[in-house]
C-alpha cells in the first residue's frame, strides 16, 4: 500500500489507497443435506488520486503492480470529475467493537452441526419441508491510507445463519424463512428456528382476499422487502442532490408521521453494519434521518457533501467503485403497541412478511408493487390464513404519513435493519379471483 | 487503452502447473478455474461525469467432487496451487457419503478467441463523446430533472482444467449501458430507463439518439399520467417485456438445481406434462449465436446446447449443470455458469426467448376491449411459483386500440396458471440484450432474454 501511495503522490496532488482483504467460510445445506464447504479469500486495493484538480481512479483485484494501478488511475484523471475536498485526516477515530476473537475458534464442524440441528429442529415440525441452510463466517480487515496523512486500519468478524424452508403440497409452494447476523458467532439456532415455525404455524391454511384497499402490518421482514428500498434511496444525498428525491426541499418538514423516527447507526457494538471509519476515512457517527416525522439530514459521502455544501456524515461505502453514500445499520424507532393488538384491531386485513418484486418498480417515487411471498389474511381480529396469488401496491410517503401504530418490540433483519411492526392504513390489494 | 491488457498468466508454463496441480488428489473429480478480468465503468449524474474508473482483477478457484460433497477454495494468490487442490479435496470428503458420479462428457482442450475489436480497444475518449451526446439529448428535455447513465465493459479470460483431462481457454467481452431519465414535478419524481448490452462490439450501444429522445420525453409524460387500477387484466406484452416474463415465469423453473433434490417438485415439473397452448414454444441456449448469453463452451467445461424448455406447449426438458443431469438421469445442456472466480458455477440461462408464431401486433389487440398494453422493464423476480415482473411503459388498450399512457405497472403471475393464459404469440421475435440475472447472490450475470408481442389472459396487476 505505502508503495502504491508513494508513486501515486508523484504523479498526482492527491492520492488515497484502500484495502479491504477478506478470509469468508460458508457451509451449505441443500434439500436438508450438507452440500457444500467453501474456503474464500480475497484481496482488493482501489487507488483515488487528484490529478489536475480531477478524481482519477482505478482498483484491482489480487495483485496488480504498484506502477499499473497507478497507471490506470492517472489514465482516468482527465475524464473524472473536479475534486470538491481534501483526503480527511483525522486524529481519532471513535472506538467501535467490530470484532470478536471467537469467531476464530468455530470450527467447520461446529457449523454443520449447527446447520442439522436447525434443520432437525424444523423438520419435526413439518417433516415435508425442504431446507436450504447456510452458516456462514467470515473476517475483513480495511486499511486506508492517504496523502494527507490520513490513516485508519480496523477488522471485522462476522457470522450469519440463514435459513430458506419450501413446502410443497400439490402444486401449492409454501417458502419460509429468516436470517441472523453478528459479528459474534451465531450459535444459538432457536430464535431462528422458532420464528419460521411461527411462520409455518399461521401459514397451516391458505385463505381468499380481495382486491381492495385495506390496512396492512409489516412485519420487521415485511418493513425490510416492502417499504425500505424507497427510503434508503430518498435519504441519499446523491439523489437529493441531484433533485431525484422527493424530500430534496422537505429538510426540517413534518413528512411523516409524528411517531416515526429513523436514524443511521454506525457505531454499535458488534453489528455487522457498524464501523469505526467508511470507505474513505471519515470517522463513523450515528445521524438522525426522520426525528418524530420530521426530515433532519440525508447520507452524504465528502464529494457529495461538498457538492450540496455541507458535512459527510461517515457514509462513503464502495461497491467496486468511487465511495458513495449508503446507510450503515438503519433504526426505526420502536412504538408502543403489540403486534397482537394490531390484528385485533383490523376488521379486514393482511399481514406481510416477505414481498417480492416490490423495489423494482419506480422507487425514487417512494412506490412500491410486490407480489406477497408469504403474509396473512387478518378477519375479525384474527389471523386466518395465508393469501397467495396476492399483489400489494402502495407509496411509502403515503403509508408512513399516518401509521395506525408502531410495535412495542424491535428486531435485526439481515444485519442491517432494526425495526418494529408497521401498522398502516389504505394499501391497495389486488387478489386473483377464484 | 493498450499496455495493460496483457495476461499476466503465461499460457504453457501456467497450464502444466494446472494440470500438474490436478492430479494425484483422493476425490472423484477436481476442476480448476483462473480468470482474468479488466473493466471500465463510466457513470453519469445528470451533468457529472461521476465516475470513470477501472478495475483489473485475478483469481482463481477449486472445485472438488467426493462421494457427492462439494469443496470450493476461492483466491486471488495464484501461487501454491497444489494447496489449494488439498483444501477442496479434504472439505469435499468431510462431506462425501453417496455413491455419486457426475454426467460423462467428453474431455475437451480448446482455445477460443473472440474477434479483437471488444470494447477494450476502444478509447475512453471515444466511449465518453457518445454517452455526452446521449447525457446532453436527455437533460435538454423540458421537466427532465436529473438522469443517470451507466456504462460498463469486460473483457475476460477464463481459463478451465478438470482431473478428466479438459483443458479449455476462453476468452469472453461484454458491454452493458443503461440510461434513466428522471423527471421531476411538485414533489412527484418518474423515471424511464433503457438498457442495452452486447457481447463486447460496442457498435450496438451507438446510433440511440431517437430512442434516447423519446425516452426522456416520456418520463416528462408520466408525470400527467395515471396509476392503472389493481386488479385482473387482459395484457399484451412487448417482445422486451415477454422476454422478461419468459425468463421469469418459466426459464428459473426449468433450471434443474430447484428440481433434482425436491421430489415433490419432479412430480410437478414431469417431462410431458402440459404448461401451455401448442403455439408455445420456449427455448433457452448458449449456442444461439451472437447473443450476451452465448458461449462454446459452460464453466464445467461442457459443450453448449440449444433446448427446447417447452415445444407445443408440452415440457420438454430442462436446464443442467453435470451434477443436476447425472441425478436426474438426463442429458447435461451446458448451463452451469459462474459470475466470476469467487462463486462455484450453478445452473443458469443464457438466451431464453418464447419462438415467434404467426399474428401481427394489430392481430393481437384488436378484440381487446379493456386491458393494458406493458412495454419495456424495470425488473422482474420470482419464488418460483409465484413471479413478478414490472414495465418501465404502460398504456391503457381500449376497443382495440392503444390509449392513455399508464404510470409504470408490476404484473404478476403463477406459472401453473400464467403460460396456460398466453392466448396469442405474434410473428415478431426480438431480443433484448440489456438484462442481467441474479441468483444466489451472483449477479448481474449476462444473459438475453427475447420473445414475440404475446397476449396473457387474466393477468394480475398492483395498482391504486
Amino acid at each position: 500500500m505505502e508503495e502504491i501511495l508513494s508513486k501515486a503522490k508523484k504523479l498526482a496532488e492527491q492520492a488515497e489507497v484502500f484495502q479491504v482483504s477478506s478470509k469468508v467460510t460458508p457451509v451449505h445445506f441443500e434439500a436438508n443435506l450438507l452440500k457444500q464447504i467453501q474456503s474464500k479469500e480475497n484481496v482488493s486495493t482501489a487507488l483515488r488520486l487528484i490529478k489536475g484538480g480531477k478524481i482519477g481512479f482505478a482498483q484491482s483485484d489480487g495483485y496488480i503492480e504498484p506502477e499499473t494501478l497507478v497507471e490506470m488511475a492517472v489514465e482516468t484523471c482527465p475524464f473524472g470529475m473536479p475534486a470538491k475536498f481534501d483526503f480527511p485526516n483525522p486524529k481519532v477515530y471513535p472506538k467501535i467493537e467490530t470484532f470478536d476473537h471467537q469467531i476464530d475458534n468455530v470450527t467447520v464442524e461446529e457449523m454443520v452441526n449447527l446447520g442439522d440441528q436447525l434443520i432437525s429442529s424444523i423438520k419435526q415440525h413439518t417433516p415435508e419441508i425442504l431446507c436450504e441452510v447456510s452458516a456462514t463466517k467470515g473476517i475483513i480487515s480495511v486499511n486506508i491510507i492517504n496523502s494527507q496523512g490520513g490513516e485508519v486500519s480496523y477488522s471485522k468478524s462476522f457470522f450469519n445463519l440463514s435459513l430458506e424452508g419450501v413446502l410443497i403440497k400439490g402444486e401449492d409452494m409454501l417458502f419460509v424463512g429468516d436470517s441472523y447476523s453478528s459479528c459474534h458467532p451465531v450459535l444459538d439456532f432457536r430464535p431462528l428456528a422458532e420464528e419460521v415455525i411461527k411462520q409455518l404455524e399461521l401459514a397451516k391454511r391458505n385463505a381468499i382476499i380481495s382486491t381492495k384497499q385495506m390496512p396492512v402490518i409489516f412485519t420487521p421482514n415485511g418493513v425490510a422487502s416492502s417499504l425500505l428500498a424507497p427510503l434508503v434511496s430518498a435519504f441519499n444525498g446523491k439523489l437529493v442532490f441531484d433533485g431525484a428525491s422527493p424530500l430534496k426541499s422537505k429538510l426540517g418538514e413534518q413528512v411523516f408521521d409524528k411517531k416515526f423516527s429513523l436514524q443511521d447507526d454506525a457505531t454499535l457494538s458488534y453489528q455487522v453494519a457498524s464501523y469505526p471509519s467508511d470507505d474513505e476515512g471519515v470517522s463513523s457517527q450515528r445521524t438522525p434521518l426522520v426525528d418524530n416525522g420530521v426530515v433532519s439530514h440525508f447520507l452524504y459521502d465528502i464529494q457529495t457533501a461538498a457538492l450540496a455544501n455541507t458535512q459527510s456524515t461517515g457514509n462513503g461505502s464502495r461497491h467496486g467503485g468511487l465511495p458513495t453514500p449508503s446507510p450503515s445499520s438503519l433504526i426505526i424507532g420502536k412504538g408502543d403497541t403489540p403486534f397482537w393488538d394490531m390484528v385485533r384491531d383490523i376488521t379486514e386485513g393482511l399481514v406481510v412478511e416477505f414481498l417480492i418484486g416490490a423495489e423494482q418498480g419506480n422507487t425514487l417515487n417512494g412506490d412500491f408493487s410486490g407480489n406477497v411471498l408469504l403474509g396473512y389474511k387478518v378477519e375479525g381480529g384474527e389471523i386466518t390464513g395465508r393469501v397467495k396469488d396476492t399483489m400489494v401496491s402502495g407509496n411509502v410517503y403515503q403509508a408512513l404519513r399516518q401509521i395506525e401504530a408502531i410495535g412495542h418490540e424491535t428486531r435485526w433483519v439481515e444485519g442491517f435493519l432494526s425495526t418494529p411492526c408497521l401498522y398502516c392504513t389504505g394499501l391497495s390489494i389486488a387478489a386473483k379471483i377464484g | 487503452m493498450t499496455g495493460y491488457n496483457t495476461w499476466t498468466l503465461e499460457s504453457n508454463k501456467m497450464r502444466d502447473r494446472i494440470v500438474n496441480s490436478l492430479q494425484g488428489h483422493k476425490a472423484d473429480y477436481v476442476e480448476i478455474r483462473l480468470e482474468e478480468t479488466q473493466i471500465t465503468r463510466i457513470i453519469y449524474r445528470g451533468e457529472r461525469l461521476e465516475e470513470v474508473g477501472r478495475t483489473s482483477s485475478l483469481g482463481g478457484n477449486v472445485r472438488a467432487l467426493a462421494k457427492g460433497g462439494w469443496g470450493f477454495v476461492s483466491f486471488n494468490n495464484i501461487q501454491n496451487l497444489r494447496d489449494k487442490v488439498e483444501l477442496a479435496v479434504k472439505q469435499a470428503r468431510f462431506i462425501g457419503k453417496e455413491d455419486f458420479k457426475l454426467s460423462q462428457t467428453e474431455p475437451i482442450i480448446d482455445v477460443v478467441v473472440t474477434k479483437k475489436s471488444g470494447p477494450t480497444t476502444i478509447p475512453l475518449s471515444s466511449k465518453k463523446r457518445l454517452l455526452d451526446e446521449y447525457n446532453d439529448i436527455i437533460l435538454s428535455t423540458p421537466k427532465i430533472r436529473t438522469c443517470n447513465i451507466g456504462y460498463y465493459d469486460s473483457q475476460r479470460k477464463v481459463t478451465f482444467a478438470s482431473s478428466e483431462g479438459t483443458y479449455i481457454e476462453q476468452n469472453k467481452a461484454d458491454a452493458n449501458l443503461r440510461l434513466t431519465a428522471i423527471a421531476s414535478e411538485d414533489g412527484q419524481v418518474q423515471q424511464v430507463g433503457l438498457s442495452l448490452g452486447s457481447q463486447g462490439d460496442f457498435a450496438a450501444i451507438g446510433g440511440l439518439q431517437e430512442q434516447v429522445k423519446q425516452m426522456a420525453q416520456r418520463a416528462v409524460d408520466l408525470l400527467s399520467a395515471p396509476q392503472a387500477k389493481a386488479g385482473e387484466y387482459t395484457i399484451v406484452l412487448d417482445p422486451v417485456l415477454a422476454g422478461v416474463f419468459v425468463h421469469e415465469a418459466f426459464g428459473h423453473l426449468s433450471e434443474a438445481d430447484h428440481v433434482y433434490e425436491n421430489k415433490r417438485l419432479q412430480e410437478i415439473m414431469v417431462l410431458g406434462r402440459r404448461f401451455g397452448d401448442k403455439y408455445l414454444n420456449i427455448v433457452d441456449g448458449a449456442a444461439v449465436p451472437g447473443l450476451r448469453g452465448s458461449y462454446k463452451y459452460d464453466d464445467e467445461g461442457v459443450p453448449a446446447t440449444k433446448t427446447y424448455l417447452i415445444r407445443e406447449g408440452i415440457l420438454e426438458s430442462r436446464l443442467h449443470s453435470r451434477e443436476t443431469s447425472a441425478k436426474m438421469n438426463e442429458k447435461p445442456t451446458g448451463n452451469a455458469r459462474a459470475i466470476s472466480y469467487l462463486y462455484p458455477p450453478i445452473v443458469r440461462m443464457t438466451n431464453t426467448y418464447i419462438e415467434p408464431g404467426t399474428l401481427s401486433f394489430e392481430d393481437i389487440i384488436s378484440d381487446i376491449k379493456e386491458g393494458i398494453y406493458a412495454k419495456d422493464w424495470y425488473g422482474g423476480t420470482t419464488s418460483l411459483e409465484m413471479f413478478t415482473f414490472s414495465a418501465s411503459e404502460a398504456y391503457m388498450i381500449r376497443n382495440g386500440k392503444i390509449a392513455e399512457l399508464l404510470r409504470p405497472v408490476v404484473l404478476s403471475g403463477n406459472v401453473f396458471v400464467t403460460l396456460d393464459n398466453i392466448d396469442a404469440i405474434g410473428n415478431d421475435l426480438q431480443m433484448n440484450q440489456g438484462g442481467g440475472c441474479g441468483k444466489r447472490g451472483q449477479s448481474p450475470l449476462p444473459v438475453s432474454n427475447g420473445s414475440p408481442h404475446i397476449r396473457i389472459r387474466r393477468c394480475l396487476i398492483g395498482g391504486s
